[in-house]
């Protein structure tokens, strides 16, 4: 970049001019890009890879906007808080109607909405199945779902695409009148795809279930609880090399109980 | 009149292009005819020949992406059409951004703004830090960092997918041109363009220059948006080197010397 008849006391301003900006513009353009990023309260199409790797994949082209019947995907528009472009639902709007080809994730050219999360093996070959997808997973706010207030409503349960199997009617006594019954839904979270068809069915002024995505709904429990009634969770149990609490943290905790230590800080 | 006309032919004809292109992507999002469906990132040509931006796809790759098949063709047919071929087409022909910038630049030389001086010394060199920047960012925050941010893409995906804010970005980038930096975003600041600029410049179709035809009268460099590559005019024979040339033909058009003009790089012509 220097140019004949620059001094060198020029070209190395004109090299750290340089870098200091590019400096200033890596700060601020990366400021930019975690703030996008954090916009992580977002539904994507089925088959969707999670977050971090959807980002670095999703080329923003919109074909799973095109390809989608329902015009239920929309691309993030600026200063919506999503990750610019990219492809998302709202279910209150409009759900996704689970079409069993799928045709939004088999649009995909890049990746970011992988085949292989929304298929499963039948008779050693791989097929398409919608009900594998984990967009999110229902959740239910109990003191305003009117059936569990005793009320007769039931429309989650009957619009889910899974019925009693994602969401299942439980049936309680209803303490208050002490005659009736209370026929409350539940959600279960191994089966939920998060379509989002309860939340858009929902007959409350806001919604009283909401499709929250798995990385902010979803727990975990770590490895540190085995299920002793569950053969195959205790089967890990057998094959852990070691005890999980050794002896040598055991003493310690107990010298610590043991010693004025306690009250040291 | 017609001579006024013919001093518009490319810009007219680039208008048409970047047009024709925006509407097909449109009307295969509204599944009216599927010519051309995506968007300026990744598009099918008839449902069948992927297209990709290759800065984009080189995002993907430092981001830390697995590049699939149809991608990787898709940039690779770009990238060689625009590095073989036609030069930075796609900045001048193409992008619909352009369109915007060049209504500011068109105003700013109409309504004399910046004339007198002011901050115009922008280096050009700009758009190659941030093209760089733009792959460390997407290596470092595992995102296509500059996709994510880049106004080409908010205004063409806003205008083929609906936007709202999105706007302020044009409008702001618009002023910019207008009023801060003369040809500022494409002609500086764009690393989409300082990639291409990098890489186009052995294409095939360039603008050439006869020095005797010409009578300096300057009208080329009054219009050039990166009129540095223009430093041969008026000096000695031959084509326009630099790849920062976008072929737009504005200087070919206002050429009333016929001194400027299309051709391709190899034939003896431009000796």
């Amino acid at each position: 970049m220097a140019k004949p008849g620059k001094s060198r006391r020029e070209f190395i301003l004109e090299i750290v001019r340089g870098a200091g900006a590019t400096i200033v513009g890596g700060v601020i353009w990366g400021g930019i890009l975690l703030d996008n990023a954090a916009g992580s309260l977002v539904l994507r199409p089925p088959g969707a890879l999670e977050s971090d790797s959807f980002l670095a994949h999703c080329l923003k082209c919109g074909l799973c906007v095109n390809a989608c019947p329902y015009s239920t995907l929309r691309l993030a528009d600026v200063g919506n808080g999503l990750a610019n472009g990219t492809p998302h639902f709202e279910p209150r709007g409009i759900a996704c109607e689970m079409c069993e080809d799928i045709p939004c994730t088999v649009a995909c050219p890049s990746g970011a909405l992988d085949l292989g999360l929304v298929s499963k093996l039948v008779d050693g070959h791989s097929r398409l199945d919608i009900n594998s997808a984990r967009m999110g997973i229902a959740k239910i706010d109990t003191d305003n779902c009117i059936a569990y207030w005793g009320l007769s409503c039931d429309v989650c349960y009957r619009v889910c695409p899974l019925m009693d199997v994602a969401i299942e009617l439980e049936y309680v006594r209803n303490e208050r009148t002490g005659v009736h019954a209370e026929l409350r839904p539940v959600v279960n979270g191994d089966a939920c795809t998060g379509c989002g068809k309860c939340e858009h069915a929902c007959v409350t002024e806001e919604a009283s279930i909401i499709v929250l995505p798995l990385e902010i709904a979803a727990g975990k429990v770590g490895s540190s609880y085995i299920k002793g009634w569950d053969v195959e969770d205790e089967r890990r149990m057998k094959e852990l090399d070691k005890p999980v609490t050794s002896s040598e943290a055991a003493e310690k905790t107990l010298d610590y109980l043991n010693t004025d230590d306690l009250f040291d800080e | 009149m017609s001579k006024s006309l013919s001093s518009y032919r490319y810009l007219l004809l680039r208008r048409l292009t970047q047009t024709v292109i925006l509407v097909l992507f449109v009307l295969a999002s509204s599944k009216v005819v599927n010519v051309l469906n995506g968007d300026f990132s990744f598009a099918l040509f008839l449902d069948k020949l992927p297209l990709a931006d290759p800065y984009a796809v080189l995002q993907m790759f430092f981001a830390g992406a697995k590049i699939t098949i149809d991608v990787l063709i898709g940039a690779g047919i770009v990238f060689f059409f625009y590095a073989l071929l036609a030069g930075r087409v796609f900045c001048s022909w193409v992008c619909p951004v352009n369109m915007v910038t060049d209504l500011a630049g068109f105003l700013r030389r109409k309504w004399k703004i910046g004339e007198s001086g002011g901050s115009r010394n922008w280096p050009r060199s700009i758009r190659y830090w941030a093209f760089a920047l733009g792959l460390i960012l997407s290596l470092v925050f595992g995102m296509t960092a500059f996709e994510m941010i880049s106004p080409i893409g908010i205004f063409h995906r806003g205008i083929i997918y609906g936007m709202e804010l999105g706007w302020f970005v044009i409008v702001g980038l618009f002023l910019f041109d207008l009023l801060v930096l003369k040809n500022g975003f494409c002609g500086h600041i764009c690393p989409l363009g300082g990639f291409y600029s990098a890489t186009t410049r052995f294409s095939l179709l360039r603008v050439r220059h006869i020095k005797d035809a010409c009578t300096l009268c300057m009208l080329c460099k009054d219009v050039c948006p990166e009129k540095q590559v223009l430093h041969l005019v008026g000096k000695k024979d031959g084509i326009v080197e630099s790849g920062e040339c976008t072929n737009c033909g504005r200087c070919v058009e206002v050429c009333d010397d016929d001194s400027l003009k299309f051709g391709i790089r190899s034939s003896k012509k431009f000796k």
